[in-house]
């Protein structure tokens, strides 16, 4: 009698070990992996309920950044965040655009593509440097939440090309024959084809933008956010105050700041940042909504 | 008398992908209101040749042209504007691409960019196009739901569908039997025979019966250059002008 075709074969045996091995080494890094960040969140939660109010959220800091609250630095971070995206996320997209769909395959573009993948590597303290030497001095924007919001964008601008860039290149080629064939130009095929099929990739990398940007404090700490601000901004002319900048301050800066403060203003950053990107995610999921193939 | 002269005309065409030629000094004319097919092995150029026709070939980055192309009398490289020219052109592809949008969408897809907004004009395009291509019956319960939901067959004859929406006068279809079943092959075969009766029709096809069957003359390319042209009566017979044709034609290529 011949052996069944599904009997158990050493061979399988040991296709069966390896998986089950893999598959619980790769679970168990997952699991490390989010350990530290677990950690981090309920290090912050806990050190920072004790500070944590509605008063916390509400009112300036007051007693020389000892007490008060954080919300001008709140107020500042989103005006940070608005403008310095308000001006990466088109100009971004629309270079990744140009750079994935119109560009030839020349040295110059190579030469472009090279560029920002190597900008998107850059110091941010470099940025901050740029940031003094062009918007403050050299174009006269001073001290401003439009110079430290300009010098947010060009460091979210190479991020923001090259992950526009790749959304558009997971848009099949065919997609853009067909519509070609058919008649359309090259822009009706991108404005009806390709972005409406790349949309939710281009804005997962603005998202991701939304926590550089209100969370790098260098390039804003000489181009716009002050330490200490009586007032709110007015425009984007003016100062103001930020979270990043205020956690640092609270806790290098100044001496005798109750030990609750840092850990209460780096938990309100995060929910911030968090609150930003669920308003973006939303977005993005009205904007995906029976887009299939 | 313009009605007299050819649909198409190429002349001296060559084609150069980074060097390697495609295409070498062709020279093929498509009569008013004839189905000619295109027969050859791979790498014959017959592809080449239809993207020549409506001009895709200047999306392809590494290919270089020479030679012209006449549509209708006029040379397709004075069009300043491409889609003007693909717009006269219907093209079918080997492997259907319905695109991510619903069945009606994809079949107004070409009038609606061509700035057609009426939307009795579209619901009757939709209408006339899938009977045409033999599909009504079975997606008009379903205009709604996405092209790319259909099966392989049916997503090939909205591909057809598609390539009639703007009325064109010439019809290419690229191997489009490739991913059908023989009974959609039929029913499409015999949907291009009354398309025919008002539009010139362009087969590339691997099968030699295909274009025994379907049309009323045959070309065989070779290697990028053009080995004969003529009747069906005189390809399909043992009076070829080239004894590689009635070899290609009997399968004794080799």
């Amino acid at each position: 009698m011949n052996a069944s075709p599904f009997a158990t074969s050493a061979r399988t045996a040991t296709n069966r070990r390896v998986e089950s091995v893999g598959k619980t080494v790769l679970a168990g890094v997952t699991a490390l992996l989010i350990l530290p960040l677990t950690a981090i969140l309920g290090l912050l939660v806990i050190r920072g309920a004790p500070a944590l109010s509605m008063e916390f959220l509400l009112e300036a800091p007051t007693a020389g950044m000892t007490a008060g609250g954080v919300f001008p630095a709140i107020v500042g971070t989103l005006w940070l965040v608005g403008v310095s995206l308000a001006v990466s996320a088109p100009v971004g997209i629309m270079a990744g655009i140009y750079l994935n769909e119109y560009a030839k395959a020349n040295w110059l573009t190579r030469m472009v593509n090279l560029a920002i993948v190597n900008l998107a590597g850059v110091p941010s303290i470099v940025h901050a440097l740029f940031g003094v030497g062009v918007f403050v001095l050299f174009l006269g924007l001073g001290t401003s939440i439009l110079s430290a919001s300009l010098t947010l964008a060009i460091m979210t601008l190479p991020v923001i090309i090259a992950s526009t860039k790749e959304a558009l290149a997971a848009v099949p080629m065919a997609f853009r024959e067909a519509c070609w064939t058919l008649g359309a130009t090259r822009w009706q095929t991108i404005r009806h084809v390709v972005l409406p099929n790349s949309i939710s990739g281009i804005l997962t990398g603005v998202i991701l933008q939304v926590s550089r940007a209100a969370g790098e404090t260098a390039p804003i700490m000489f181009t716009g956010a002050a330490f200490y601000l009586p007032f709110l901004p007015q425009s984007v002319q003016d100062q103001c105050m930020a979270l990043s900048m205020h956690l640092f301050t609270v806790s290098t800066q100044v001496p005798n700041v109750p030990e609750a403060i840092p850990y209460a203003t780096a938990l309100v950053l995060l929910s911030v940042v968090l609150l930003v990107n669920m308003f973006a995610i939303a977005f993005r999921t009205y904007l995906r909504r029976n887009r299939k193939w | 008398m313009v009605s007299a002269s050819p649909m198409i005309e190429v002349e001296n065409l060559s084609v150069n992908y980074a060097g390697k030629p495609a295409l070498d000094q062709l020279t093929l004319d498509v009569r008013r209101n004839e189905i000619l097919a295109v027969i050859g092995p791979a790498n014959s150029g017959k592809t080449t040749l239809l993207n020549c026709i409506n001009r895709m070939i200047e999306t392809i980055p590494s290919a270089s042209v020479s030679g012209t192309v006449k549509v209708d009398g006029h040379n397709v490289a004075e069009y300043r504007d491409p889609s003007l020219l693909r717009r006269r052109i219907g093209m079918v592809f080997p492997l259907p691409v319905g695109l991510p949008m619903t069945v009606y969408e994809n079949v107004t897809f070409a009038p609606r960019m061509a700035g057609e907004k009426d939307r009795t004009v579209l619901d009757e395009t939709v209408q006339r196009c899938l009977k045409q291509s033999a599909l009504w019956d079975e997606v008009k319960d379903r205009l709604d739901d996405l092209g790319t939901r259909l099966s392989g067959g049916q997503q090939q004859r909205l591909t057809i569908a598609r390539a009639l929406s703007l009325n064109p006068e010439i019809l290419c279809l690229d191997e489009f039997s490739i991913a059908v079943d023989p009974v959609t092959t039929m029913k499409i075969e015999e949907v291009l025979k009354e398309l025919n009766e008002n539009m010139t029709i362009v087969v590339v096809t691997n099968l030699v019966l295909q274009a025994k069957r379907l049309a009323h003359r045959t070309a065989l390319l070779l290697r990028g250059k053009l080995v004969e042209v003529g009747d069906n009566e005189v390809i399909f017979s043992r009076q070829t002008a080239d004894a590689r044709t009635f070899q290609y034609v009997q399968g004794l290529f080799g």
